[in-house]
């Protein structure tokens, strides 16, 4: 197809300093990771002089980073498992079944999700902070336990709509075929959705580990020393007197590689499903 | 009302039911299939969204202080006295409260915006572009990828006074100010935690439109391409058109989610924010949690959950119009 020359230039145009406003943040968190402390002190060099790998040994040390990281994989991945399962069933009911309550159920999912979530925080923390007063232990404030709780708030309703999206697009044909064949609508959810809804179950997960990754708000009031995430965990680099800028970036590397190398892998799994969900 | 049924059904002895002829009210397992599978969603559901909501909304009517954050039956009831201060634009909160209305206001239609204009625009060159195609899609995606955290520190570091990029570049680079300026605290702030926002969501709605433009048929451009339709006029007729309604939910998602921005301005700034840069999340997170007034933060809450009802209410007639006449 033959383009003209005004939308060859506007391709230049758009594509050029989104490519620089997207690259050179990048880089700076790179280049910064692999100084030694007095380099990422003064100006900002483009070419790292004194190359170092000291910023990611140092990392762990200055601040209790891998116990930030044991933290966030425990609360994120048992919030994303929860909120998985839970939509599996609760979508297959909303996208095959028509029964009473089916509207009213629909509308609190898809409406929670887009209330901010300070409004849940507030009356969590005080519902934590009463249950664990009347306990006598702390078994919600401060805990993973009332974390994952938190983290609930925000990836269950997402996984719910989406992956009923996507349900939806499966072709009814397929569960009835098997119906027809004898299978229960149980059967028929094991056999024939769950594999056909792969794409939109794993584009599921991948959001609902990535929002609870990258969670800050619940993290920062309902976390104490022992419990805090890496969200929260990262700001402690900076101290009354020093801001381990180095080390700050290293840490950023390293807490952001797993996630993005695995969000590129099921990018096209999220799109699907995130389209399903958007579009029905 | 999923529960009541179930209780219901649970009075009545599970029999099991001849495949044919069955009475349209009779108890069958296939009747409340569809509960049992939403069971565990309503609990949780339950626990963290309805109750907490009720809660929420409970602590908006009663003076909820640091004197009664750990026995909260004992705070005073005071009707709509927490509105009334929240709502009071000649006092001093409630002005407050009007003015990071406001500034969230101005921030989200800039950054929702100014993202939609990128990620449509990079999403239509893209599209047809052959070569490169594949590397330019993973970068602008990675800033989505990367937890918000972390893209925030980065550019924190960015917008150092002393030791940032952005000024060594506009200072020393390009010789643009005299004065190093503070990007962090006063009144830049706003163009700072804008410009980070935007970092940050215009992947997104890059990916959506890349999305929906991969569905158009590509029948549809050849045949206008020999009906002698231009590069533009493609764009304008089939793009555009066939975008339609899935830009309308992305710019519904783009707003509510940009609206309640909490993240960006946090990392940047820490609890308190840069007056020019005091979103409404962070001001009632920090006049919640600084203070310790929980009621006063709840009412602020309540009010910020309205307005967004509103919006996508009003979205929806919008919307409905727009289907209806298309």
């Amino acid at each position: 197809m033959r383009e003209q020359l005004s939308f060859r230039i506007f391709r230049w145009v758009v594509l050029v300093p989104l490519a620089i406003f997207t690259a050179v943040p990048l880089y700076v968190m790179v280049t910064s990771a692999l100084k030694p402390l007095q380099d990422v002190r003064g100006d900002f060099q483009w070419w790292p002089t004194n190359l170092t790998f000291e910023p990611f040994v140092d990392m762990w040390s200055t601040v209790p980073l891998a116990d930030y990281f044991v933290n966030s994989v425990v609360v994120t991945s048992i919030a994303t498992l929860f909120s998985v399962v839970i939509a599996i069933f609760a979508s297959y009911a909303i996208s095959r079944y028509r029964f009473r309550g089916r509207g009213v159920f629909s509308g609190v999912v898809l409406s929670t999700q887009m209330f901010p979530g300070v409004l849940f925080l507030l009356p969590l923390f005080i519902i934590f902070v009463n249950i664990d007063r009347s306990l006598g232990f702390s078994f919600l404030y401060q805990t993973r336990i009332g974390l994952i709780v938190t983290y609930l708030t925000f990836t269950l309703p997402f996984s719910i709509w989406m992956l009923a999206g996507y349900m939806n697009g499966i072709p009814r044909s397929l569960d009835e075929a098997a119906k027809v064949d004898g299978t229960t609508a149980i059967g028929a959810l094991f056999r024939i959705i769950l594999p056909a809804a792969r794409p939109g179950i794993i584009a599921v997960a991948v959001y609902s580990f990535m929002t609870g990754w990258g969670e800050i708000l619940f993290a920062s009031q309902l976390t104490n020393s022992d419990t805090r995430t890496l969200s929260v965990g990262m700001q402690s680099y900076a101290t009354e007197t020093n801001v381990y800028w180095n080390e700050v970036m290293a840490a950023a590397l390293v807490v952001s590689v797993p996630i993005v190398v695995g969000f590129l892998i099921l990018q096209r799994y999220l799109v699907s499903g995130l389209t399903a969900g958007a579009v029905k | 009302m999923a529960l009541t049924f179930l209780k219901q059904a649970a009075r009545r002895p599970a029999e099991p039911s001849p495949p044919a002829a069955q009475p349209a009210k009779r108890f069958t397992w296939t009747r409340l299939a569809p509960y049992l599978l939403i069971l565990p969603a309503v609990l949780f559901e339950l626990l963290v969204h309805v109750i907490p909501m009720i809660v929420g909304i409970f602590m908006s009517f009663i003076q909820l202080t640091q004197f009664f954050i750990t026995n909260w039956s004992a705070a005073p009831f005071v009707g709509t006295g927490n509105y009334a201060v929240a709502l009071d634009f000649s006092g001093p909160l409630g002005w407050q409260l009007v003015r990071s209305f406001l500034i969230t206001l101005g921030f989200t239609v800039l950054v929702v915006g100014i993202s939609f204009v990128f990620g449509m625009s990079a999403a239509l060159v893209l599209h047809r572009l052959g070569r490169g195609r594949g590397f330019l899609r993973t970068l602008f995606l990675i800033p989505y990828a990367l937890p918000a955290y972390a893209g925030i520190i980065i550019w924190k570091f960015i917008l150092q006074r002393d030791n940032g990029l952005l000024n060594q570049l506009l200072v020393d680079g390009l010789h643009l100010a005299s004065e190093r300026p503070f990007w962090l605290i006063g009144g830049n702030a706003f163009v700072s935690v804008v410009v980070v926002s935007i970092w940050q969501q215009w992947p997104f709605a890059f990916l959506m439109s890349m999305a929906g433009m991969q569905v158009i048929p590509e029948e549809l451009y050849q045949a206008a391409a020999i009906d002698g339709a231009s590069t533009w006029q493609q764009i304008r007729f089939i793009t555009m058109r066939m975008m339609k309604p899935l830009n309308a939910v992305l710019l519904l998602l783009l707003f509510l989610w940009t609206f309640r921005e909490f993240n960006t301005p946090y990392v940047l700034f820490g609890p308190t924010p840069p007056e020019a840069a005091d979103l409404l999340t962070v001001h009632i997170y920090s006049s919640s949690f600084i203070t310790w007034n929980f009621g006063l933060g709840s009412a602020m809450s309540v009010l910020l959950m309205l307005f967004l009802v509103v919006v996508a209410g009003l979205w929806a007639l919008w919307n409905r119009r727009v289907n209806r006449d298309a």
